[in-house]
């Protein structure tokens, strides 16, 4: 066994660092946090000069082509950093799936335009009535020659309102099963019919309700086969499978260790215990992940090992920040914009974001559900 | 990063796994109960040179790395086997830190040594694990590491059923006094914090899969009980922790073995998570038993037990936590 990750990785790590904090400049933390959008095209496209914007994907379509390794560490810096990524890395992901199901114009157009950060796409999967059942999604899809008409609603369409497609899941044959009756498009954001409405966040992130009102597509705009939704939809989801919080953690507990350290309660043992728990959960949560990345990269087929890597982070991100609240006491209150807050309100700002990494992605619910059944073989 | 284990490793594994299997199953440890060590056992792990592996090549032994002895110690823990295998491994290092010629008796098997995790207190040692079927314990007397001889009598009952004894301190032969005693003392602490934690992992991974059998049998308003999600989540919960805190222990051992300066760190913070994941794992599959698992009939019991005593020797978690963020900071 060896737990290096190589000179490498080492190397990338500290060029990432750098570059972070040169870019990630207060101006840009302070833009970002008044937008409410993680998302910045200067910044994107520093990376993307860097090679470090889509490190996975292959270089003839226009990714790095970099290592399993090599990926996790960007991702472990940029998320440290909380680094403006969603729009983008959600675009990857739509992109991916349309390489893998979608049609050779929109392979031709739109993924490099997604490569180069161009073109925005968001995901519409969750409806007001079907979540985590996302498979019940009601949002309708009649043929009509060679056309479709969508009626619906979608939720929580984060980053709707500067994205250009929308990763659309509808139900195309209500006469079929649930799984059987789902057809995914890729539909202009600004097309007739569509309407935008603001849903902000206890986190301070702006996400959507969209409606759909008699929007017409051509049969073009489908991804995959007619009624073949729910494997384009899974496969699509793969990469979520291994979504990790572990960077946060990192985060939290080094603005935690500096208040400490600032304030001379690093001194104090009851402090330190809790800095020490913190600690483990860090550990532990970056190697759950990393796990991950060791699988793929020696080609063992994962099982439940996503599932709990997402799971441990998210609930121990929720767990710490609220504690190192409590730790910190009454100032721990100050938001951000208060020159007086904690670390530039960092703590506070982790305690509201930490809420929602329970929710998406799949809740922790679905995590425990999976890895009860498919890790743990407990009968349904 | 590599986490596959080396052919060796896995043949370590192996040998040790069928060891505890043919001489540790569930009936042997309750037999064992009163005195909290089985002689037979022991001398089967004797047999496949427990304590030759610990030491040192140059000191007479076999040199296995900090990672084989955790892999043992976790294999130990899955059948919470009743011999002092942690505490002898940890004092025969020390010995042969200290390169005192007392380790040969032990190499040799006329002696039997085990070390005490806290300093003496006006003249006692307290708790000391393995005590009560030991020959000596090596002991921090002041700012002194003495070998000191056990005397029959001062044995007690306890919740993990483990050979635990307060020993008088007093006459002990000093081995090495001032900051070297501190040290070897320190590192001591940490190999068995370490290599506790491995055995705790062991413990709660076992004992997980016991709470899941009976889940997926059990039937009650119709259904496996194993379907209900109060009780398949927490267990979900456990498996994770589990995981991670095993990944943790072999981190802290690959460490040491590396010589690494997070060895203390991690190896704290492994004994602390690894407790605290064992516990719970425990303590969900006792539930998950209702009635039968308040039983002394079923095994799960026995796990639970030993989850909160065996690291109580030295310390609850918050200790662990403590001692890792002192490795971290420095020591105020
Ligand atoms: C900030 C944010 C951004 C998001 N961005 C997007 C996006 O861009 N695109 C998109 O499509 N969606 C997005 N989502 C939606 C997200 O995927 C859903 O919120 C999530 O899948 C849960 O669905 P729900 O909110 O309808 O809750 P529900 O599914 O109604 O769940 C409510 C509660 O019931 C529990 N529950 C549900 N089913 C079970 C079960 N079988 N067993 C046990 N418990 C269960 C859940 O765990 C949860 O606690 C976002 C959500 C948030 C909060």
């Amino acid at each position: 066994m060896d737990f290096r990750l190589g000179d490498n990785a080492d190397s990338l790590r500290a060029a990432l660092r750098a570059y972070l904090d040169e870019a990630l400049t207060d101006e840009v933390e302070e833009r970002l946090y008044r937008s409410g959008v993680s998302h910045d095209a200067d910044f994107i496209g520093g990376l993307i000069d860097r090679g470090w914007f889509a490190p996975a994907w292959s270089e003839d379509l226009g990714g790095a082509g970099l290592d399993p390794t090599s990926v996790m560490v960007i991702f472990e810096e940029l998320n440290r950093r909380e680094a403006p990524m969603y729009a983008t890395s959600v675009s990857l992901m739509v992109a991916k799936a349309l390489v893998k199901f979608g049609t050779d114009e929109m392979r031709r157009e739109i993924v490099p335009a997604v490569l180069r950060a161009e073109t925005i796409c968001v995901l519409g999967f969750t409806e007001p009535e079907a979540g985590s059942d996302v498979a019940n999604a009601q949002t309708r899809a009649v043929r009509d020659g060679d056309e479709w008409m969508i009626n619906g609603s979608k939720m929580f369409t984060t980053n709707a309102q500067l994205g250009d497609y929308i990763y659309l899941l509808t139900r195309s044959n209500p006469d079929e099963r649930k799984h059987r009756g789902l057809t995914t498009f890729l539909v202009p954001l600004d097309h007739p019919g569509i309407e935008v409405q603001a849903v902000h966040t206890i986190s301070g992130e702006r996400t959507n309700i969209v409606y759909f009102n008699d929007v017409r597509v051509p049969d073009s705009a489908r991804i995959g086969d007619v009624d073949g939704g729910w494997s384009v939809l899974t496969a699509s989801l793969m990469d979520e499978q291994m979504a990790s919080f572990a960077p946060w953690i990192v985060r939290l507990l080094e603005e935690v260790e500096a208040w400490a350290a600032e304030t001379g309660r690093i001194d104090d043992p009851g402090v330190r215990e809790r800095l020490g728990r913190v600690a483990a959960q860090v550990e532990v949560a970056l190697l759950l992940r990393r796990r991950c990345t060791w699988m793929d990269e020696e080609g063992i087929t994962r099982n439940v090992e996503g599932p709990m890597a997402k799971l441990f982070s998210s609930e121990s991100l929720t767990q710490a920040s609220q504690d190192m609240f409590d730790l910190i006491g009454p100032d721990a209150l100050r938001s951000y914009p208060d020159p007086e807050a904690v670390r530039g309100g960092r703590i506070e700002y982790m305690m509201r974001f930490a809420l929602g990494t329970t929710i998406y992605a799949g809740t922790s619910e679905i995590q425990r559900t999976q890895i009860a059944q498919r890790g743990l073989g407990l009968p349904r | 990063m590599d986490l596959r284990l080396s052919a060796e490793q896995d043949q370590l594994v192996d040998a040790f796994r069928s060891l505890y299997a043919k001489h540790a199953p569930p009936d042997r440890v309750r037999d064992a109960e009163l005195v909290g060590h089985d002689p037979e056992l022991w001398s089967q792990l004797q047999g496949l040179g427990v304590i030759e592996m610990a030491i040192d090549e140059d000191r007479g032994g076999w040199g296995a790395s900090m990672l084989d002895l955790a892999l043992v110690a976790e294999q130990h823990g899955r059948h919470v086997a009743p011999a002092p295998l942690i505490e002898r491994q940890v004092a025969a290092r020390a010995l042969a830190r200290l390169e005192s010629p007392r380790l040969d008796d032990v190499l040799s098997g006329d002696r039997v040594t085990s070390i005490a995790l806290h300093p003496s207190v006006d003249g006692v040692a307290p708790a000391v694990p393995a005590a009560s079927v030991a020959d000596d314990v090596l002991v921090l007397v002041g700012d002194a590491l003495c070998l000191v001889p056990v005397s029959a009598g001062s044995a007690f009952e306890n919740l993990g059923s483990m050979p635990l004894a307060d020993v008088g301190t007093d006459g002990g032969e000093v081995l090495e006094g001032g900051a070297v005693a501190r040290q070897v003392f320190e590192t001591a602490l940490d190999e068995w914090l370490l290599l506790t934690a491995a055995a705790l992992i062991g413990l709660g991974a076992r004992a997980l899969e016991i709470g899941v059998e009976y889940a997926r049998e059990r039937i009650a308003f119709g259904v496996p009980i194993g379907s209900f999600q109060a009780l398949s989540h927490p267990f979900a919960d456990s498996a994770a922790a589990l995981d991670g805190a095993r990944l943790l222990a072999y981190e802290a051992a690959w460490a040491v073995d590396e010589d690494t300066d997070r060895a203390r760190e991690l190896a704290a913070l492994a004994f602390a998570f690894g407790s605290e994941s064992a516990r719970d794992a425990s303590y969900r599959s006792l539930h998950v038993h209702g009635g039968y698992g308040f039983m002394l009939e079923y095994d799960i019991q026995l796990y639970w037990r030993r989850a909160r005593a065996w690291p109580a020797v030295w310390g609850a978690p918050p200790d662990g936590y403590r001692r890792a963020a002192d490795a971290r900071h420095g020591r105020r």
